[in-house]
């Protein structure tokens, strides 16, 4: 072959490769979209056959229909506080078990992290049952508090930062102590600073964890006030099954502000999800 | 250290002792609403077994856990493979578009495609009618209503599979590559005899992380199970569903507890293999 048809062989093996994964990333997006057009369009256009992508148009009437009977932005709210909530909490109980069962010697210590990491891996799912019982027991249900509660730690978290803190030298830990830091100014000057990368990967996978979470806001949670966004999503599309008018403009509601999220952090978040997803 | 304490009982109170009295409960025959609640020994799971639905659910969810990774560690492996070869143009570009559905959490994803399996107007129909194929009712035909479930949870994690397979396939040495090229290998031979082995470990952690995933699915049966256009309970019973059901509709919980055992069983019993496989690689 001369190199100006080896050189045609490449371009055009180049543009098929091309052609292909626009393909597939249309596979990825386009649910979006015809979501997103769906609920720019009238009752008309959506059931039209065969189907339009773009609506002729577009409305905003479907939006406006969602608000008047679920109060996302309250659900928005709540998801924000609860997630953020136990975010906080998860990152706090995971770098202090985590400096504690890295660097502190004591009796019984390997037992009580052993314990801990063979309930990293059991999906809550599997004890939800119990926990509704627990959490009725102590008076949980209908409540902000019984809905954050079972994500106030995480295993794996605590997984996670004792695997990061074991890498920080003794040596630094030692020095601050001759220098007379307590075990809480070491934790707060030196443990927490170096564990940044971790602990930010973290937060995005517990926060984006206990944002998606249905069912045990399904369980524990019976007043509108407190839904969360996936729970008030739920609700509706059993309200609204076949109006997929008002039905895709909710989904949008719930779908845009992640997805705005997600453009501007996508580096941090993919990043934060991979290394979560490796080390677990 | 002192700090430890709170934490740990913190831990106990919410996972191990929901754990363990889960267990426990599944020996009785406990309703929320009874007055009496005694022990039965194995009875909950006697029953279990003779209960179509759970075996239904145990099946269900065998082929959705089992069915869907394999199928989304074939895409993935193949769509990562062609993203990180050389000179690849726009390959950040494509992960990211990829990786969109993977940040999108359940319920809102599950709606839209409840919305595109429609069995009189969804778009599905009219895609497939382009091919020459009749309208299909995805969701409520109950042949297919399990693959399409499988089809919309491999959509969504796909590109989050693409991303941990990229990160393997850049962890393999250039060098191992070059020196298989000069030795005259072609792209096929050193797929097989390089990148293939060298990535192992991450196809069985992925294989075995997403069935346990998967195994406690609930959220998008959920959803697509509701409304004439849904599917049918039983095609898509998964267990979380049945407990769900058993525990919060019948208030059955000495039941729903056993039926939790045995999807804590499960996993415990697809945690051990992995460590075994991933033991046998290191």
């Amino acid at each position: 072959m001369t190199t100006k048809a080896r050189r045609m062989v490449a371009i055009s093996r180049e543009s098929f490769i091309q052609i292909f994964l626009i393909i597939i990333a249309i596979f990825f997006i386009f649910p979006f979209v015809w979501m997103t057009c769906t609920a720019l369009k009238p009752a008309t256009e959506v059931l039209s056959w065969p189907p339009i992508i773009f609506p002729k148009r577009p409305i905003i009437a479907n939006f406006l229909d969602v608000f008047k009977v679920a109060p996302f932005g309250r659900y928005y709210l709540n998801s924000i506080f609860v997630s953020g909530v136990s975010t906080l909490s998860i990152l706090i109980t995971s770098s202090l078990a985590g400096y504690i069962f890295a660097k502190i010697k004591f009796f019984g210590r390997d037992m009580m992290f052993y314990i801990i990491l063979a309930t990293a891996i059991l999906p809550m799912q599997a004890y939800l049952v119990l926990f509704y019982m627990v959490v009725s027991k102590m008076g949980g249900i209908d409540t902000y508090w019984g809905l954050i509660l079972p994500y106030m730690v995480m295993s794996f978290g605590i997984f996670l930062l004792r695997q990061n803190i074991y890498s920080i030298p003794d040596e630094l830990i030692d020095a601050a102590r001759i220098d007379g830091a307590s075990e809480l100014v070491i934790y707060i000057r030196v443990i927490l600073p170096l564990s940044k990368s971790a602990l930010s990967a973290l937060a995005i996978y517990a926060f984006t964890t206990v944002w998606g979470e249905l069912i045990w806001p399904l369980v524990v949670v019976s007043t509108k006030d407190k839904f969360t966004t996936e729970l008030g999503l739920a609700a509706f599309q059993q309200r609204f099954i076949v109006q997929y008018g008002p039905l895709s403009a909710a989904a949008v509601i719930c779908v845009i502000p992640a997805l705005v999220v997600f453009i501007l952090f996508n580096k941090q978040i993919i990043q934060g999800l991979t290394l979560t997803g490796l080390k677990g | 250290m002192c700090i430890l304490i709170p934490v740990f009982t913190f831990f106990v109170i919410i996972r191990v002792f929901p754990i363990l009295a889960t267990l426990l409960l599944s020996f009785f025959d406990w309703g929320l609403v009874n007055p009496t609640r005694p022990f039965i020994g194995f009875k909950n799971y006697i029953d279990l077994f003779n209960d179509p639905l759970f075996v239904i659910a145990l099946r269900n969810t065998g082929v959705l856990a089992f069915l869907s990774v394999i199928v989304t560690i074939a895409i993935a492996f193949g769509l990562a493979l062609i993203l990180n070869r050389r000179k690849a143009k726009f390959a950040d570009i494509y992960k990211l578009i990829y990786f969109v559905p993977f940040v999108i959490s359940w319920v809102p994803v599950s709606v839209i495609w409840k919305w595109i399996y429609d069995p009189t107007y969804g778009i599905l129909n009219y895609v497939v009618s382009l091919v020459g194929i009749s309208r299909q009712g995805w969701l409520v035909n109950p042949k297919l209503s399990l693959y399409s479930i499988i089809i919309l949870i491999i959509w969504r994690s796909a590109g989050f599979n693409i991303i941990l397979f990229s990160v393997g396939l850049k962890n393999i040495p250039s060098e191992y590559l070059e020196a298989g090229r000069i030795d005259g290998a072609g792209d096929i031979s050193l797929f097989r005899h390089i990148t293939l082995p060298l990535l192992k470990p991450i196809i069985l952690y992925i294989f075995i992380m997403t069935s346990i995933i998967n195994f406690s699915i609930f959220s998008p049966v959920f959803i697509m199970t509701t409304g004439p256009q849904g599917a049918q309970g039983n095609a898509v019973r998964v267990l979380v569903y049945d407990i769900y059901e058993n525990a919060f509709r019948y208030l059955h919980m000495g039941y729903a507890a056993a039926e939790s055992t045995i999807l804590l069983i499960l996993v415990i019993f697809l945690t051990l293999i992995a460590f075994k496989l991933i033991k046998q690689e290191a």
